[in-house]
């Protein structure tokens, strides 16, 4: 579609009044920068909720607020409320942690979360199971670690990621990741009210960058670094591929407007993977990101919340337009995209050593939850560490920069407490989010349930002959996709309790969508359609052949080459 | 309530011509159809069309406002209500009724709607004879149990003796065309209904009659258990159940403030026990009240078998041969009697000094009846005309090396709800610790744990006749997570109003203890101002600690808001007492 010679359609955007919109924006716009009315309800006592919009508002403050959907029912015949609870996201752009940060997040997990520290699919921490008479003090102990949670949820730009692979020229990925996330973070001075009992500042309360109503709905940012794809930068709103020779980093090829989330049985929904328009040279990726947020700003879908995300804004008007309103804010046009080669969007699990002598011990933490003995281990190993900790987009932690005299203590520690051991390369790649029982959106299991069934596949292929064979598998509990399931080479996505959406054929380094295979199934339906295909795959498949590729190849689903034919 | 000499004069007539037997009946018949009478509209005479929806996604709320417009556009008299905001007493005198439900997950009710769909598919669900009823049912085809809610909701009304006035819909995802016309068709089925008609086909079914012998102290009305639900949440250290009893056919009257007795039966295992310790038969007879009881039956119901008394450690060191018991029983020793039956109970002593050769009279003799245990009734007659709720702490400690359960706690903790079990009740009434007459007296409310019960009844009093007054509850208890009990229930009337003002007080939840009176305390001024303006002030729960503990809290804040030395304001406070406006109910 090509509207660039016709003035666009304003009429779902910024431009329209409030009654037009949807009612998320009238509470946004009401909400004197995301204040709201969080003060009054973190001072309820009759309820662990905060009641009213507030929780709407809680967001943007990287606050979420759940309740133990396991005990929802119990509850209920116990005339109790649902028992609420806060999920806290970190805002960690590149995935850095000091070994000091780290110390005192696991502490804090202790004492006021559910004892464990969630890693995930943005390269951050979530602390679950915070009651409401702990959050503040979560939140201050937050900020005294140098950290804060600003804009890790809401519609704003969230957590940036950054491949934390040490290559030469990370230092400066990681500079310009955190400068994007400074520099679209929300500047209100509600947090620091709210959270940090600090007093209001007398006039020139704004968001310069995102206005009262800020975006219409969240908006993701990631770095990559090819040839490895593990930030999955076709999934999300705005990529920055990093182009290099050699050491020297010339600059990003620019990709917009890839997105997982969907609807059930909403066909005008779709996972989109992004499209690549054009290179900038790292002086200007600041610039680049900020036009790109004012265009999604300025004419993104603001009545239906299930439409508002930049990959319809550009499938509704057209790259063409795009290009051109990007071009006109830029002041001139980006230069042409330059080659680059993906080739697995998976972590490589174990040592390696770069050539200035360091090592890095990159750690497979299942789904990302760090409990337990792994909790301890890493304790003991952060107490003597002297680089750092990383966060994987894919939820695994990067023991980075060991020094070569530490090497043979943290080597000892990790035997130690049993960190040392290697799974299945399909155990490897698998994600899950964390579905129930917090998260409000799951209809179905997630973190929970995927061990189980992985372990059911490995017997399987085990049975086909397939050995340890990399195939991406992910889950997500509902249709939204945290985990990326639809470019998952098996994805699931949730449909009620124990019933999955099941899709095969996505691209391995995440370069394409993969189709809806099974309806709503349980897991003998599963199990029982993927035996055949896997067995075919063990005997068939041609040398290097991906099994996504083979099951488009063998015709169990076809090709999807846009988001728009995801719903067939 | 007066007659017209008219009616008078008829109904004087029709009693001189009924044996005693029709008498009764028309007593039923009549209490019955006062209270199934239909609830018109003020002032129109039209029956009022309820629209019901249970909602997950808006979707049936949307269909429920759509169907609202229709009806009221059809000069219908309608009422849309979220099953979230559902009351039983709303069913009360429905005629038309419409459910509008969804299907979430799978097959389950959605979670606004889990209440009333319990509640209707529970015992506790009224007759609906007379009333006439549509179900529509949304869903998503692709799940097994497809618009599952809808089907059972339609099937139940059905069973409760409602009459279905147009088939069900069960709609898909795309529901919008079938809801519609289904909307339309129930609609036009409901206009054609004309008040005229519906006079004679909404005659109530005669109620069971009471018999004719009054059930009281001494003859327990044997009460159904409705409900029986844990209220602590996991984790907590405590152990508080709801129980809601039925009392139809009790032939009670009662006010919130009363009390139940229950009479409870011992463990039939600490019965056992006894029975073995002292080799004595269960078959052997025992007076039992009227007409002698075997012995088990006597342990188990009779007989109190587990406080201790000096009588019996007189009497039983005695027949026991016991130097040591009838040492301690001598003149002189009270102290050291007291000493030595704290923490035991009779299946102590028994074990520590095995009588041989004791008979099952002797024995029973040296027993007390067993006692009814009093409970405030935590729910209003005006709220639930046929039902008893109690709030009832299971106790439990540990002394001499035995696990220990409280009696009535205990056996009522172990009564699920049941066709077959019965529960011994009677009420209690208790004058002292009423409303106020005046529905517009303001009233302050402190309970502590169990304490809140009484003030449930109050406030569901209040709110069942409209009574405008203010209310102020504080309540106490351990933790906030698990403790808090009847939260939702406060947290509905807190956000409608009646429910003026609550403070919570939550000891464990902190490094320091907060307890009620520290509440009290920070809210002075207030509470200086609402007795000032003749507020009532009630208290209920422990007496050992907390109720000395409130009172003190009161003299402070009465010396300081008004200004009076520590005496002046005991005397202010013991006025209110004599005024009845400070009330205690502390056990």
């Amino acid at each position: 579609m090509d509207h660039t010679d016709q003035p666009p359609d304003r009429s779902r955007d910024l431009s329209q009044p409030l009654e037009n919109l949807s009612p998320a924006e009238a509470v946004k716009a009401g909400s004197r920068h995301l204040r709201g009315t969080i003060a009054e309800g973190l001072d309820d006592p009759l309820t662990g909720a905060i009641p009213g919009d507030a929780p709407q508002l809680l967001k943007f403050h990287g606050i979420y607020q759940q309740d133990d959907r396991d005990l929802r029912d119990e509850r209920r015949q116990q005339k109790l409320e649902p028992a609420y609870e806060f999920m806290v996201r970190l805002r960690l752009p590149g995935g850095i942690c000091q070994t000091w940060q780290w110390l005192r997040l696991d502490e804090l997990a202790g004492r006021y979360g559910n004892g464990t520290l969630r890693l995930t699919t943005r390269q951050t921490f979530q602390f679950h199971g915070i009651l409401k008479k702990d959050l503040k003090r979560t939140l201050q102990a937050i900020n005294d670690a140098l950290l804060d949670t600003r804009g890790t949820c809401g519609d704003v730009n969230r957590g940036v990621l950054c491949s934390p692979y040490p290559v030469p020229f990370h230092w400066r990925l990681q500079a310009l990741a955190k400068e994007v996330s400074d520099h679209l973070a929300p500047r209100t001075r509600a947090y620091h009210e709210i959270w940090l009992d600090e007093q209001p500042v007398a006039g020139g309360e704004e968001e310069p960058i995102y206005g009262p109503t800020y975006l219409p709905r969240k908006f993701k940012i990631v770095f990559a670094v090819p040839p490895l794809n593990d930030v999955d930068v076709y999934a999300q709103d705005l990529g920055f591929i990093a182009i290099a020779h050699g050491e020297n980093l010339e600059g990003f090829d620019v990709s917009v407007g890839g997105g997982m989330g969907r609807t059930d049985k909403e066909p005008g929904t779709y996972p989109r993977l992004a499209d690549v328009i054009g290179f900038c040279p790292p002086r200007e990726v600041v610039r680049v990101a900020e036009a790109v947020v004012g265009i999604q700003r300025d004419y993104g879908d603001r009545v239906d919340r299930r439409h508002a995300r930049f990959k319809y804004t550009l499938d509704d008007r057209g790259l063409d337009w795009f290009k051109a309103e990007l071009e006109r804010r830029l002041g001139g046009p980006l230069e042409a995209p330059r080659p680059y080669r993906f080739t697995s969007n998976c972590d490589p699990i174990g040592w390696t050593s770069g050539p200035d002598g360091a090592s890095h011990y990159t750690l497979f933490v299942e789904n990302g939850r760090v409990q337990d003995a792994m909790l301890a281990g890493l304790r003991e190993i952060a107490r003597i560490h002297g680089g750092d900790f990383r966060l994987t987009p894919n939820q695994n932690l990067i023991i980075a920069y060991i020094a070569p005299e530490q090497r043979p203590w943290i080597s000892s520690l990790l035997a130690e407490y049993g960190l040392d051991r290697r799974p299945s390369l399909l155990r490897q790649n698998a994600i899950a989010c964390v579905a129930l029982p917090t998260c409000g959106l799951a209809m179905a299991e997630s973190e929970r349930y995927l061990p189980g069934l992985i372990g059911k596949l490995e017997t399987l292929m085990a049975e086909c002959g397939l050995g340890d064979e990399p195939i991406t598998v992910r889950m997500s509990g509902c249709p939204n996709g945290c985990s990326r399931p639809y470019v998952a080479e098996i994805g699931f996505s949730g449909r009620g309790p124990g019933r999955y959406n099941v899709y095969l054929g996505g691209g391995f380094h995440g370069q394409r969508l993969n189709c809806l295979f099974l309806e709503n199934v349980g897991e003998a339906r599963i199990l029982a359609a993927l035996t055949p295909i896997l067995r075919r795959y063990g005997a068939e498949r041609r040398a290097g052949e991906r099994f996504g590729d083979f099951a488009i190849r063998a015709g169990y689903v076809r090709e999807i080459r846009a988001g728009r034919e995801f719903n067939g | 309530m007066p007659l017209t000499p008219e009616h008078a004069g008829q109904l004087d007539a029709l009693v001189a011509t009924l044996s005693p037997e029709e008498a009764l009946w028309i007593s039923g018949y009549l209490a019955s159809f006062a209270k199934h009478a239909a609830r018109p509209l003020p002032g129109t005479g039209r029956p009022l069309l309820l629209i019901l929806y249970g909602s997950e996604t808006g979707h049936a709320a949307g269909l429920a406002r759509q169907a609202e417009e229709k009806a009221a556009a059809r000069n219908l008299a309608v009422r849309n209500l979220d099953m979230a905001d559902f009351r039983p007493q709303e069913l009360q005198g429905i005629r038309q009724l419409m459910v509008l439900a969804s299907t979430h997950g799978d097959g389950d009710p959605p979670q606004a709607a889990a209440d009333f769909y319990d509640f209707v598919r529970s015992r506790k669900a009224p007759r609906l004879e007379g009333t006439k009823f549509a179900v529509l049912g949304l869903g998503d085809s692709s799940y097994e149990r497809f618009c599952q809610t809808g089907k059972d909701l339609d099937q139940r009304l059905e069973a409760l003796g409602a009459e279905r006035i147009h088939r069900r819909a069960d709609c898909d995802v795309d529901y919008e065309g079938p809801a519609e016309a289904w909307l339309d068709a129930v609609l036009e089925a409901f206009a054609r209904e004309t008040p005229a008609a519906e006079a004679a086909a909404a005659r109530p079914a005669p109620a069971v009659v009471a018999e004719s012998r009054q059930y009281g102290v001494n003859r327990p009305f044997p009460a159904a258990v409705l409900e029986n639900h844990l209220l602590n949440g996991r984790g907590s250290d405590k152990e508080t159940r709801h129980i809601e009893l039925s009392l139809a056919g009790s032939g009670f009257a009662w006010e919130p403030g009363d009390s139940l007795g229950v009479m409870a039966e011992n463990d039939p295992a600490l019965v056992q026990e006894l029975l073995a310790l002292l080799h004595l038969k269960p078959e052997e007879p025992v007076p039992g009240g009227e007409a002698d009881m075997p012995l088990a039956e006597g342990l188990a119901r009779r007989y109190e078998i587990t406080t201790l008394t000096p009588g019996f450690i007189a009497q039983y060191g005695e027949a026991a041969g016991a130097e040591a018991l009838r040492a301690l029983a001598a003149p002189g020793r009270q102290a050291d009697l007291r000493r030595y039956m704290a923490g035991r109970q009779v299946i102590d002593v028994v074990s520590e000094f095995p009588a041989g050769g004791l008979g099952a009279q002797a024995f029973a003799a040296m027993l007390r009846p067993l006692q009814p245990r009093l409970y405030s009734l935590a729910s209003s007659p005006a709220a639930y005309p046929d039902e008893a709720h109690l709030t009832v702490a299971l106790v439990r400690y540990h002394s001499h090396r035995r696990q220990r359960r409280g009696v009535t706690s205990g056996y009522l903790a172990g009564r699920p709800a049941s066709d077959d079990s019965r529960i011994p009740v009677h009420v209690s009434p208790n004058r002292l610790f009423r409303l106020p007459q005046d529905g517009s007296v303001p009233i302050i409310m402190v309970g502590a744990g169990t304490g809140v019960a009484p003030f449930r009844a109050f406030l569901q009093d209040r709110e069942a006749r409209g009574a405008p007054g203010h209310n102020w509850l504080f309540f106490g208890e351990r933790r906030f997570r698990t403790d808090f009990l009847y939260q939702t229930e406060w947290q509905r009337l807190h956000r409608d109003g009646r429910l003026t003002r609550m403070d919570v007080a939550f000891s464990r939840d902190q490094e320091d203890k907060i307890y009620v009176q520290h509440r009290l305390l920070e809210r002075g001024r207030d509470i200086y101002a609402w007795l000032e303006e003749g507020a009532r002030f009630y208290v209920c729960g422990d007496a050992s600690h907390m109720a000395p503990d409130v009172h003190g809290a009161l003299v402070a804040i009465v010396a300081r808001e008004g200004g009076m030395s520590p005496e002046r304001a005991e005397e202010y406070l013991k006025r209110l007492q004599k005024d009845k406006r400070y009330l205690r109910d502390v056990y």
